[in-house]
């Protein structure tokens, strides 16, 4: 049988959601899968940001941290259902992106990475200083989650939420990968002359793909900091930001697939890492650098490479 | 009327660090296309070595030059270890590794050395001069006259040796200045070890004013970056403008309006200049070839 590959994506991703909590020993494992989860979500999202249309951004932690501090603040200040307040992290999100993405858009290059590296820090700063709304440094309390009376609670109810959140995900990511919107894309990653002389509305298709990594971003927030029940401006600060497009490149520009094995790695690996405590930093940057100069293309598309053809076919 | 003067001369000794950074970013952008994010912690090593050289016993001068020779080291450890290996990558890919190389020469700087501020004493003294009733710190001459010779013999070795005519015939085109003879691989090295230079130094002459700490490199390095953005990336002169400019901005910006929000200043500038200047104030109309 013949297995498209964004099929057979899903299944995998599917058959490891479904078989983790049998293997993993301990709710902290659960816990740490979870984590994969949520950081595998924002990465998957920006994937089609990177992989797929070519553009970077060195500041999508700014957009993690509105949706992880909507269901912060939300409650708190404005009396909002943690839900409800959410979906306005979302749209809050979305709507930062539509407004500063069509000038921040028409950039390239390096200039695009200071602009969104700039995007990003404004954020950071914003919910590191304004203490009495935010809670400064020291971060902030969720509330928690309560659906229909029903009180979400549980490492292992957070899995199946987090991870149903990102099968959904990937299935759209996917799915826009193969629609009209996602070949303009592929085609304007090529040659942005070439792309607008076979009748792409450039700006606009750029646009659209930003604001869908913003959400993406903005609800893997609101999921982790629903999970932790706490959270301080360390989700939308830079080195998060880092983190996440390392995640996408180590993986694999452009592969799905790849944006989650990234994730895993970078989540993962620092948990290992607390054994080696005071070191962790330095580990940390020697690993990037090393992924960077011997993966360069990625870790999922060297392992296709390495497959046999008929087997991807 | 003296309390602007008095932003102005602090506006000023800040962008004079500024503006070292951004050439630190501007020499390595012009030698090899790596836009160099670890060139924040060579200010870092360059005030904490001192520092801890100093504590042991080393008289200042000598201290200062062992800082200078650590952030050389580091600088051609850098280009030799992580950016040769990556030759040919990507832009993303190389940004990702200086971060990493940022990330890690801070993290081994935490085990070497601690997580507290430290200064050593001012040059000349403490005491404040007074100038048109605002007060500048002795200090804050050594960093406005230290920067302009640092900028001044760059100038000169850049025009006036041969050395310097092959890094600029190497920015200007690798392969014709490899056609030429020139070594364009020493070129690269020699660049990154002047960057490391450079920037240690702007870190020793800073830290008896700002303090200094094994996190400091971060956000210098982003408002350095910052700094050469806003006056066009590989443009020298506009590196040091543009530091200038932005120190300027971020001190009255912290005088007159928010000083929680000072160091949001050189972002809302960088993204109103992108808007308005998308190549930055010097920077040449790139045109595409298609």
């Amino acid at each position: 049988m013949r297995l498209a590959p964004r099929h057979a994506t899903l299944l995998l991703v599917l058959a490891v959601f479904a078989a983790l909590p049998f293997l993993l020993p301990s709710s902290f494992h659960l816990r740490v899968a979870t984590l994969v989860w949520v950081q595998a979500l924002a990465a998957v999202g920006l994937n089609l940001l990177m992989g797929l249309a070519g553009q970077v951004s060195l500041g999508h932690a700014g957009f993690f941290g509105i949706g992880a501090y909507a269901v912060a603040l939300g409650p708190r200040h404005l009396g909002l259902d943690p839900l409800l307040s959410a979906l306005a992290g979302l749209v809050l999100s979305g709507l930062l992106a539509l407004v500063v993405g069509r000038p921040i858009l028409r950039l390239r290059g390096h200039y695009l990475a200071v602009a969104t590296l700039g995007l990003g820090i404004l954020v950071w700063l914003v919910l590191n200083s304004e203490v009495g709304l935010t809670g400064g440094p020291d971060g902030i309390q969720v509330p928690r989650l309560v659906l229909f009376g029903w009180r979400v609670a549980g490492a292992e109810t957070w899995y199946w939420i987090t991870g149903l959140a990102l099968l959904l995900g990937v299935w759209l990511a996917l799915n826009l990968e193969d629609s009209p919107l996602g070949r303009a894309l592929r085609a304007l990653h090529d040659s942005e002359v070439a792309a607008r002389v076979a009748g792409i509305d450039v700006a606009r298709a750029k646009l659209v793909v930003f604001v869908i990594a913003a959400i993406y971003a903005a609800l893997a927030g609101s999921l982790l900091a629903l999970f932790n029940r706490f959270v301080t401006p360390q989700v939308a600060d830079f080195l998060h930001s880092i983190e996440l497009v390392t995640m996408v490149v180590i993986g694999g520009m452009g592969s799905t697939l790849g944006a989650i094995v990234g994730a895993a790695i970078l989540t993962v690996l620092p948990q290992a890492l607390t054994v080696f405590h005071d070191y962790e930093h330095a580990v940390l940057g020697l690993m990037i650098i090393l992924f960077m100069i011997f993966l360069r293309q990625g870790i999922v598309p060297g392992l296709v490479a390495l497959l046999p053809r008929r087997a991807v076919a | 009327m003296d309390q602007l003067l008095q932003f102005v001369f602090s506006g000023l000794t800040v962008g004079a660090v500024y503006a070292l950074v951004a050439l630190g970013f501007t020499l390595i952008y012009n030698a090899s296309d790596v836009i160099n994010f670890a060139q924040g912690e060579f200010v870092m090593l360059g005030g904490m070595v001192t520092v801890f050289a100093y504590a042991a016993g080393v008289p200042l001068p000598l201290a200062a030059l062992l800082a200078v020779a650590v952030a050389v080291a580091t600088g051609l450890a850098l280009h030799r270890f992580a950016i040769e290996p990556a030759r040919g990558a990507n832009a993303v890919t190389l940004i990702i590794i200086t971060i990493g190389a940022s990330i890690l020469i801070r993290g081994i700087a935490q085990i070497v050395f601690d997580k507290q501020f430290h200064r050593f004493p001012s040059f000349s003294g403490e005491d404040p001069i007074a100038v048109l009733g605002a007060s500048i710190l002795p200090q804050s001459l050594w960093v406005l006259g230290g920067a302009a010779i640092i900028v001044a013999l760059l100038w000169l070795f850049m025009e006036k040796t041969l050395l310097g005519k092959a890094v600029r015939a190497t920015a200007a085109n690798r392969l014709a200045a490899r056609l030429v003879g020139i070594d364009t691989a020493l070129v690269l090295a020699l660049a990154f070890g002047v960057s490391g230079a450079i920037g240690a130094l702007a870190g020793i002459l800073v830290t008896p004013i700002t303090l200094t700490s094994v996190t400091v490199g971060t956000l210098l390095a982003l408002k350095g970056f910052a700094a050469a953005m806003l006056g066009g990336i590989g443009n020298p002169v506009g590196a040091v403008a543009g530091g200038l400019a932005l120190g300027l901005l971020e001190a009255l910006a912290a005088g007159f309006i928010s000083s929680t929000y000072k160091d949001a200043v050189a972002f809302v500038v960088i993204i109103a200049v992108l808007f308005v200047l998308p190549q930055g104030l010097f920077g040449k109309r790139a045109v595409e070839r298609v």
